[in-house]
C-alpha cells in the first residue's frame, strides 16, 4: 500500500514537473510581452520593468526561480493588476470557485446516485426509460448551453433568480444546476449499469432467499458495490467542474478562479498564469491520486500494483 | 432415386438403377446446401447495425446536418459574412423595407429563416457554417487521434516489457494533465507563432485558410487526446499478440512492422471504429467550448459556440439567436453519442448492457 502511494505521488510530481515546463515553454513563445500597450513604452522603462520582475535574465534561470518561488508559496506578483500579488489573487478567487464546484459536485452525486438507483430498480419500466432519455440528452448538452438557457429562462424573462454573482444561496441555484446538469446525467447511467450487475449477483439472490429487508439488501448489499465505478469517476468529475467553471463563472459574473484564469491568459499576465496553471495542475493531480487511493480502499477485491 | 414401377420386385436385389449415377443437376447440388451464405464479420455488423432504430435515427441526423453544413451553403442565396445594410436584426422569417420593395416589384428574396443578426448577417448559414466547423474539427481531429493512438499503442502492446512500460508511463501522466488547462494555454500560445509561419512560408498557405484557431485545436488534440485511444489499442494488441495467426506470421518471416499493420491492427478494426466515432462528440464539444470563450475560430467564421456567446449580449430580445445555435450543437453531440452506442453494440455485442 504504501508503496503504491509513493508510486502514484512520485508520478503525480513527475505530471506537475512536466506540466510546468509545458506551461513556460509555451508562455514564453508568445511575442508581444505583457508590456506592450497603446501608449508608447520607452526601451528604458520596458528593461527597468523587466528587471523588476526578473524577465531579463535567461529562461532557465527564470524558470528556477519561479519554481524555487512557488515551492517557498510566493506565487509572484501580477503583471497587469499592478500591487497584486498572485498569492493574493488565488487565495481571493479560489474559495469562491471551490465552494461552488463542490457543492456541485455533491449536488451531482447525490442526484446521480439516486437517480441511477431507481432507474435500475425498475428496469424497463417507464421511470426507468424516462431517466435514460434524461440523462441521454444530458450527456449531449454543453455546459454553457444549459447556463445560457437557465439564465434566459429564470433570471431574464421570469425574474425569479439572480443572475449576478453569489451573494446568497439563491444566487448559487443557476451555477450549481448549470455545473451539474452534465455529471449528473453521467453519474445516473454508470450508477444504473452498475446497479444492475450487483443486483444481479449471486449474493443479493443469497440475500434475498434469506428473507433480508427490502431497504438493508439495497443498501447495504447492492448499492455498496454498485458505488464503486462512481467513486472512479469524481477523479474526471474534478476535472470537469474545474474547467465547466470557467464557462459558467463568466456566464454568471462570479469572481472565481476560473474567470481570472481566462483573462490572465487573455491579459498576458505570465506570472499569474504561471502560478494559476500550476496551481490549478497541483490541485487536480494529487486530488486524483486522493481519489485513486481512496477507491482502492474501497474496493479490497483491487489488488495494488 | 428409386424408380418404384420398375424395381418393385425385390428390396434386396442388387441391380442398380443407372440413374442414380448420373451427374447431379445445378438444381439438386442448391438443394442439398444446407449452410445459408457466410456472413463476414463486416456485414454481421451492419445487420445488428440496421436493426438498432436509435443508432439509424442518429445516423440519419449526422448525414442531414452534414448536407445542410456542407452542401446546402454553396448554393444558398446568402453568406455568412455578407453584411446586408438594412436588414439588421430581423425576426425568423420576417423581411427589411427594403427586401418588401423589391418583393413588391415581383423579385423573389429568400426569407431569413432564423432572422439576421445586429451586422446583418443571415443567421441560417451563419449556423450552417458553424455546424460545418464543428464537424470538420470533430472528424479531423478524431482522424489525428486514430492514427497517433492506434500507432502508439500498437508498439507498445506489441513489443511489451520496457519498451511497453516507458511508452504507457508517458501515457499515464499525460493522461492526468488537465486537458482543459493546457488546451486554453495552447489555443492562447500557439496563434501568434502559427500566424508568422503561415504568412512567411507559402508551403503553408493552404493551412492558413483553414484559420489558425481551428490548427491549434488539432495541434491540442493530437499532443493530449491520443492517450486514451492509445490505452484502448494496447490492451486489444496483448491480447491478439499472443494467437496464433501472429506465430505464423513471423513463422513466414514478417517482419514487425507487417505483423502490426497487417495482422494486428486489422483484427482492432472494430474497436477503433467505435473509439473514433465516440472521440467525435468530445472534439466538438471542446470546440464550441473554446469557440464560447473566445478563444476558438477568428472573427467572422462562425462556429455554434461563438454564435451562442455573442447572442449572450441581445439575450432578452433575441433568444432565438442562442436557442438555434444551442440545439444545432446538441443535436450533432447527441447525434454522434447515439450512433457511437449503436456502432459499439453492433461491432462488440458482448459488450452491450
Amino acid at each position: 500500500m504504501i508503496k503504491y502511494v509513493i508510486k502514484r505521488v512520485a508520478y503525480a510530481l513527475l505530471t506537475i514537473f512536466l506540466i510546468s515546463i509545458i506551461t513556460f515553454t509555451l508562455m514564453n513563445m508568445i511575442p508581444g510581452g505583457p508590456f506592450l500597450s497603446e501608449k508608447a513604452v520607452s526601451p528604458e522603462t520596458t528593461q527597468a520593468l523587466k528587471i523588476k520582475y526578473g524577465l531579463d535574465k535567461p529562461l532557465p534561470v527564470q524558470y528556477i526561480n519561479f519554481m524555487n518561488n512557488f515551492i517557498h508559496g510566493d506565487f509572484g506578483l501580477s503583471i497587469k493588476q499592478t500591487g497584486r500579488t498572485a498569492n493574493d489573487i488565488i487565495f481571493s478567487t479560489f474559495p469562491v470557485s471551490a465552494k461552488l464546484g463542490g457543492i456541485s459536485i455533491l449536488v451531482a452525486l447525490i442526484l446521480g446516485v439516486v437517480m441511477g438507483s431507481v432507474a435500475a430498480l425498475n428496469r424497463g419500466r417507464w421511470a426507468d426509460s424516462l431517466l435514460m432519455v434524461i440523462s441521454t440528452l444530458g450527456i449531449a448538452v454543453p455546459s454553457f448551453v444549459v447556463a445560457s438557457f437557465l439564465l434566459i429562462t429564470f433570471g431574464v424573462n421570469l425574474h425569479m433568480l439572480p443572475t449576478l454573482g453569489l451573494k446568497t444561496p439563491l444566487h448559487y441555484i443557476m451555477p450549481v444546476a448549470a455545473l451539474s446538469f452534465y455529471p449528473t446525467a453521467y453519474i445516473t447511467r454508470l450508477m444504473r449499469s452498475s446497479m444492475l450487475d450487483a443486483l444481479n449477483q449471486d449474493y443479493i439472490r443469497t440475500a434475498k432467499a434469506k428473507g433480508v429487508n427490502k431497504f438493508v439488501m439495497l443498501f447495504k448489499h447492492a448499492m455498496r458495490n454498485a458505488i464503486i465505478p462512481v467513486i472512479t469517476y469524481v477523479g474526471p468529475l474534478l476535472a470537469y467542474t474545474m474547467t465547466g467553471s470557467f464557462v459558467v463563472e463568466k456566464i454568471f459574473t462570479i469572481p472565481g478562479l476560473g474567470r481570472e484564469f481566462i483573462n490572465c491568459i487573455t491579459g498576458r499576465d505570465y506570472p499569474m498564469v504561471m502560478s494559476t496553471t500550476i496551481f490549478l495542475a497541483v490541485l487536480l493531480v494529487f486530488m486524483n491520486v486522493l481519489v485513486d487511493i481512496c477507491y482502492k480502499l474501497v474496493d479490497p477485491r483491487i489488488k495494488l500494483k | 432415386m428409386l424408380d418404384d414401377r420398375k424395381l418393385k420386385k425385390n428390396p434386396f436385389s442388387l441391380q442398380l438403377n443407372a440413374e442414380d449415377f448420373l451427374p447431379a443437376s445445378a438444381d439438386e447440388k442448391q438443394s442439398l446446401v444446407v449452410m445459408r451464405e457466410s456472413t463476414t464479420y463486416w456485414k454481421d455488423a451492419v445487420r445488428r447495425l440496421r436493426k438498432n432504430k436509435v443508432a439509424m435515427v442518429a445516423f440519419a441526423v449526422i448525414i442531414l446536418v452534414m448536407f445542410c453544413a456542407f452542401i446546402v451553403p454553396s448554393f444558398y442565396p446568402y453568406h455568412y459574412d455578407q453584411q446586408i445594410r438594412g436588414s439588421e436584426d430581423l425576426r425568423p422569417m420576417q423581411y427589411s423595407e427594403m427586401e418588401l420593395k423589391s418583393i413588391s416589384q415581383g423579385k423573389s428574396v429568400f426569407p431569413h429563416v432564423f432572422g439576421t443578426d445586429s451586422f446583418g448577417r443571415d443567421l441560417g448559414i451563419r449556423v450552417m457554417i458553424g455546424a460545418r466547423i464543428s464537424l470538420l474539427v470533430g472528424l479531423i481531429a478524431s482522424f489525428l487521434v486514430l492514427l497517433i493512438g492506434s500507432i502508439y499503442g500498437a508498439i507498445a502492446g506489441y513489443f511489451g516489457g520496457k519498451v511497453d512500460m516507458v511508452m504507457m508511463r508517458i501515457v499515464d501522466i499525460i493522461y492526468s494533465v488537465p486537458d482543459m488547462l493546457i488546451i486554453i494555454l495552447l489555443q492562447v500560445t500557439l496563434k501568434t507563432p502559427l500566424t508568422n509561419l503561415f504568412d512567411s512560408n507559402p508551403a503553408f498557405a493552404g493551412l492558413q485558410k483553414v484559420g489558425v484557431g481551428l490548427i491549434s485545436i488539432f495541434i491540442t488534440f493530437s499532443l493530449l487526446y491520443w492517450v486514451g485511444m492509445a490505452r484502448i489499442v494496447r490492451g486489444q494488441i496483448m491480447t491478439l499478440k499472443e494467437q496464433e495467426f501472429v506465430t505464423a506470421a513471423k513463422a513466414l518471416g514478417a517482419s514487425n512492422r507487417q505483423i502490426i499493420a497487417k495482422h494486428l491492427l486489422p483484427n482492432c478494426i472494430g474497436t477503433l471504429i467505435v473509439t473514433t466515432t465516440l472521440q467525435i462528440p468530445s472534439a466538438i464539444f471542446t470546440e464550441a467550448f473554446l469557440s464560447y470563450l473566445g478563444l476558438g475560430v477568428a472573427i467572422p467564421m462562425a462556429s455554434l459556440g461563438s454564435l451562442a456567446s455573442d447572442a449572450l449580449g441581445g439575450i432578452s430580445a433575441f433568444p432565438y439567436r442562442l436557442i438555434v445555435p444551442s440545439v444545432a450543437i446538441s443535436l450533432i453531440i447527441l447525434s454522434f453519442n447515439l450512433f457511437g452506442d449503436g456502432l459499439r453494440d453492433a461491432f462488440d455485442p458482448k459488450l452491450k448492457k
